[in-house]
């Protein structure tokens, strides 16, 4: 991404994202703070994907595990403008904290999955995820220069979407582009795709809200 | 009513040239997008914005489809006097927007 | 993803107008031809110098949707020799016009930002109309660049 738009990302107060960042603390003080302090929400997001139960969650299902389980309360609908929101306000505790997921027995299987997820052929392009992002960055694709594709940023306002997003929705940006069915949001296999990208990018310093083109 | 942020310098010295900076939360839906079965998608945007200062307007805007949603808008005014800077957006759809700063000259 | 229903609706509707959503093939022409009049509009046809304006956006454009740009003009800003206006147009856009910005005296400074949609590489243009009714302008050429992979249009 270039200069200008680092400028926007870095911009504290007039980052395009705050226009959501505004409506997570509204959220978070209406129905997270009596049980969370949002202090303790420091470093949290550089640590998902996270096991809960056994069972691997992103920080979008951690917040409507929350909403259902302790609040008794319909779960947000992903890509929604109050789980955007809330997921951009607690990922926002944890910028300047480098990523941290870190593989264990119990999460072993789910980065395996991830893994072979990332190397695996698929669209009408035949396309893995590794030939452009692992081998070909750096490259120009269209114009564009191919990243290497760390998530170190979510949810992040996308200039092409001119609003805030999830990782997953722009990883079925990527699946549209190789013209492969995308997984639905909350899929198994995003999830385990996020566990591994968030390893590959594992020290880099988070960066949430950020902005890309 | 829609999500702003404006930032005023809470303090200023008379006669010191003041930066504004305001954010609006606004699809500025341009009106030539169409949907995948070829219909075009209305128009939606803000089409003016003005900043008055002490009931007197300092700063006006209009604005066309050609500016990004979320629209920012950064100007400067004289800080003449201690008072209410007073910010308006209007546009499509009888869409309205006001915010209100204080701001302390000595 | 676009479901069978409304594949065949768009098909459908592919063969029954085909013009509707086509640009004609003269587009480069119209489009000066509008940015031409837009300008005459805000300027009354009066002369326009080139200078006093300085116009900032990046020559590289990341994505066209959210373009940085600034203008800024030279002028002291006082109630006898101070910038009345200042507007923005593009070359490549559907329609010209980006922003119209009126100052005066109170401003101070005649400097004004916004973040605007700038289609594909082309021209932008600023103009200043001056208190003693002179009107200013600065240019800058911009190359578009845009993403790679792409979402689904909207249904």
């Amino acid at each position: 991404m270039g200069r200008e738009t680092r400028a926007m990302q870095d911009d504290d107060g007039f980052n395009p994202a705050v226009l959501w960042l505004l409506d997570g603390e509204s959220l978070w003080k209406a129905n997270c703070a009596a049980c969370h302090p949002i202090e303790k929400m420091k470093g949290v997001a550089a640590r998902y994907p996270a096991l809960h139960r056994k069972r691997l969650i992103n920080l979008e299902q951690r917040i409507n595990l929350c909403r259902t389980e302790q609040q008794k309360a319909p779960a947000f609908a992903y890509e929604s403008r109050e789980l955007l929101s809330l997921t951009a306000h607690v990922g926002r505790q944890s910028r300047g904290h480098p990523i941290s997921v870190e593989i264990s027995d119990g999460n072993r299987s789910f980065f395996e999955a991830g893994k072979a997820l990332f190397h695996r052929r698929q669209g009408q392009l035949n396309l893995a995820c590794v030939q452009c992002h692992d081998e070909r960055w750096g490259k120009s694709l269209a114009g564009t220069t191919i990243p290497q594709a760390h998530p170190t940023g979510y949810p992040l306002y996308r200039l092409e979407w001119q609003g805030v997003g999830s990782l997953q929705r722009r990883l079925r940006n990527c699946m549209i582009g190789v013209r492969a069915e995308p997984y639905a949001y909350g899929s198994d296999e995003f999830v385990e795709l996020e566990l591994y990208l968030m390893w590959r990018a594992r020290g880099m310093k988070l960066e949430t809200p950020a902005v890309r083109p | 009513m829609a999500r702003v942020v404006v930032s005023v310098p809470p303090r200023a010295r008379r006669g010191d040239v003041v930066e504004i900076r305001t954010l609006a939360g606004h699809p500025m839906e341009t009106g030539f997008r169409r949907t995948q079965l070829g219909e075009l998608v209305p128009r939606d945007i803000i089409t003016r914005f003005s900043c008055s200062y002490n009931g007197v307007e300092v700063f006006r805007a209009e604005l066309h489809p050609a500016v990004a949603a979320n629209p920012l808008i950064s100007f400067t005014t004289v800080a003449t006097e201690s008072g209410t800077l007073e910010f308006r957006w209007s546009g499509d759809n009888g869409f309205v927007a006001v915010q209100k700063a204080e701001m302390v000259v000595v | 993803m676009i479901d069978r229903r409304a594949f065949l609706l768009l098909a459908a509707g592919a063969l029954a107008a085909p013009a509707r959503a086509q640009l004609p093939p003269n587009i480069a022409a119209l489009r000066k031809a509008a940015l031409g009049e837009a300008v005459h509009k805000a300027t009354g046809g009066a002369p326009v110098r080139a200078g006093r304006v300085k116009l900032d956006l990046p020559p590289l454009i990341d994505n066209g949707n959210t373009v940085p740009l600034s203008v800024s003009v030279d002028s002291p800003m006082t109630e006898a020799d101070h910038v009345r206006s200042i507007h923005v147009f593009t070359e490549k856009n559907p329609q010209p016009n980006v922003l119209s910005a009126y100052l005066g005296p109170r401003a101070g400074r005649a400097a004004v930002s916004t973040r605007a949609r700038i289609a594909d590489t082309g021209v932008v243009i600023a103009i200043a109309h001056m208190s003693d009714g002179s009107y200013w302008s600065d240019q800058v050429n911009v190359v578009v660049t845009l993403s790679a992979c792409l979402e689904d249009g909207l249904i």
